[in-house]
């Protein structure tokens, strides 16, 4: 027996490849949202790879330092490096800010890192070019994305650092890059106040009689010595030893009354489930209306087309065509245009994904669920034809 | 070949309508189609079905290719009693596929089928293989002069080429029994009745038997033996049997 939807298809091809064109660009931006989904984990994921740490020690009762706002004293590495398993532990600073250079600002996740010491957490694993901080002041890694080249001189508040290093695939979870700085530059730029705000705190310290007493000189030069410092970092990264657990470590630490730990599991759980669970939702939201949207075309199409061949139809019913064969005639029309709309939304896709500003990662297997998926939806959207289909009377081929 | 209603046996093969009655509706809006049909045809024989618009023509056509049910009566096709007060087939799909061949006032070709498939695909449908099929599609094509348009898709063929193909592919399950309904209407002369020829050929060659609904004064002559079909009942009449 012959393909009737095959045969048809070949002769109304260029109908069927632009309706199928037109389908698959719906279908390349439902496959990119999935991808925009996927980005989003994924720069989550390598945020915590790039830390290089296996636990996270934080302030208590904190979701920090990504999803919320932690405060450490930066003197609290030294304790968790007296703990039996911890190999390395380094204070690290997040503070997403504007960058700027030049004429031009970017949007990046300043990170403080411990300077001069190799391999401590929270320092880029590896450099694309250049090399790492080894100043205590005013040298910057940043990655890639961010646009600065190596040798550049960029602008954090009201200092200005020179690119020694450029990375890769160095981003926050929100698909920011990130710009390494030494982590005492990192502490001051995190609460630096402008220069009128300073005077106007220095004024109003040197009018309370507390701290301005005359009978105590010096006490006034203290206390505003111990304002315009800052002492506290967001977190320490721990790595540990091998042969020690994260639990193993981590257990201990939890102990402590002001400290809050967790482990990676713990972290990506965090990351994933609430720091952009909002936007997951979003997504999942734009892809059931574009999938409705998708069934809805391929119906109508489908549906149009069928009803374009309802006097074929009766004929073909009058001279003893089964039904089955009818309905498998449009079933597979249907599922010839979902596979031309699959394969053009997948070379679509493929090809703009690397335009958008934040990373798109196309997995091959949401690329097979979405073949699937747009398999079923046009197995669905043909129901509506093959019912009118089915409804035609063959007399409607003879006149009268 | 028979040329009167009573030389021909009542189950002879071919087409034997006794008391055909149908009735659209009931009670008070009730509309008698037909009411008291009567017609043999036999096989290798070609008659003509005339009437008004609204005599009930289309309505026989119908119910003798079993898309409509007819309110009582018998029909006979092929040597087979196929409706007796209800039907006597449970597959009328296969009936119309196997036993009756179909010409249309417009040929009514699949669009998407070149001319060979259009013709082959009633044995393809019967289960026969696609290469026999096509066989028996080509032979038919090569006796109605289309052969060289084999490959052309309908859109291509003129309007009787068109015809030929739509007589072909009702012939080509060699049915008992073809009904056509004004296939000559979009024609001119000289291919009404090149069709007419046509088909008086075949039906002589393959023994089958030819009902034409038709108003075309062009072929009424052609035909031997004529139903008048008025008010729902038919009365047979001498035609002229003219030649081609």
């Amino acid at each position: 027996m012959i393909s009737l939807a095959g045969r048809d298809i070949m002769h109304a091809w260029g109908k069927f490849v632009f309706t199928g064109v037109g389908l698959g660009l719906l279908i390349g931006v439902t496959l990119t949202m999935a991808g925009v989904y996927r980005g989003m984990v994924d720069d989550a994921k390598a945020l915590l790879d790039n830390s290089g740490a296996d636990l996270w020690v934080v302030q208590k009762d904190t979701l920090g330092p990504y999803a919320e706002s932690s405060s450490l004293y930066d003197d609290t590495y030294r304790s968790l490096l007296s703990i039996s398993g911890v190999a390395r532990a380094a204070n690290i600073t997040y503070l997403t800010m504007q960058v700027r250079e030049g004429g031009r600002d970017v949007r990046a996740m300043v990170v403080g890192v411990v300077s001069g010491a190799p391999g401590q957490p929270g320092q880029p694993s590896y450099l694309i070019s250049g090399r790492q901080i080894t100043r205590g002041h005013y040298e910057a890694v940043a990655d890639i994305a961010s646009g600065f080249k190596l040798g550049q001189s960029i602008q954090i508040r009201r200092n200005n650092y020179t690119v020694v290093g450029l990375t890769r695939r160095m981003v926050s979870s929100g698909g920011d890059p990130m710009v390494f700085i030494p982590l005492k530059d990192a502490q001051e730029a995190q609460f630096l106040k402008d220069n009128d705000a300073i005077v106007q705190q220095r004024r109003r310290t040197a009018e309370n009689p507390a701290f301005n007493r005359p009978n105590v000189p010096g006490l006034l030069d203290q206390v505003i010595a111990s304002q315009s410092t800052n002492t506290f970092v967001n977190a320490v990264l721990v790595q540990i030893k091998p042969g020690f657990s994260s639990e193993e470590v981590a257990d201990p630490i939890r102990h402590w009354k002001r400290l809050q730990v967790y482990t990676r599991t713990q972290m990506e759980g965090i990351l994933v489930g609430k720091l952009i669970a909002t936007s997951a939702k979003q997504i999942a939201m734009f892809l059931v209306i574009l999938a409705i949207v998708s069934a809805a075309i391929v119906a109508f199409i489908i549906y149009t087309l069928t009803m374009g061949k309802i006097r074929e139809i009766a004929v073909l019913k009058l001279i003893g065509t089964k039904n089955r064969t009818i309905a498998a005639m449009i079933m597979q029309q249907a599922l010839g245009l979902g596979v031309i709309g699959f394969v053009v939304g997948k070379v679509a896709a493929t090809f703009w994904a690397p335009i958008f500003p934040k990373y798109v990662l196309l997995v091959p297997g949401d690329a097979l669920r979405g073949f699937f998926a747009v398999m079923l939806i046009c197995v669905l959207a043909s129901l509506l034809a093959i019912r009118a289909a089915l409804k035609v009377d063959p007399a409607e081929a003879i006149g009268g | 070949m028979a040329n009167h209603l009573s030389e021909l046996k009542p189950e002879s093969k071919g087409i034997h309508i006794e008391s055909l009655r149908k009735r659209y509706g009931e009670g008070d809006t009730a509309v008698d189609a037909l009411k008291d049909v009567n017609m043999i045809v036999a096989p290798g024989e070609v008659v003509g079905l005339v009437g008004p618009s609204g005599s009930g023509k289309s309505t026989l056509l119908k119910c003798l290719g079993a898309v409509i049910e007819p309110s009582s009566g018998r029909m006979t096709l092929g040597g087979q009693v196929i409706y007796n007060n209800g039907w006597q087939i449970k597959d009328l799909r296969a009936l119309r596929r196997d036993k009756i061949g179909f010409v249309f006032q417009a040929p009514y070709l699949i669009p998407f089928l070149d001319v060979t498939d259009n013709v082959a695909l009633l044995p393809m449908l019967a289960g026969h293989p696609n290469a026999e099929s096509r066989q028996r599609a080509l032979a038919l094509l090569e006796a109605l002069d289309v052969a060289h348009r084999a490959k052309a898709m309908p859109s291509q063929l003129s309007g009787g080429e068109q015809q030929r193909v739509s007589i072909a592919r009702a012939l080509v399950n060699r049915p008992p029994v073809i009904l056509a309904d004004e296939p000559t209407a979009p024609l001119d002369s000289e291919r009404a009745l090149a069709v007419m020829r046509i088909l008086n050929q075949m039906a002589l060659q393959y023994q089958t038997a030819i009902i034409v609904v038709t108003h075309d004064e062009k072929i009424i002559p052609t035909f031997k033996r004529i139903y008048h079909i008025r008010d729902g009942k038919t009365h047979e009449e001498a035609g002229m049997g003219r030649a081609f």
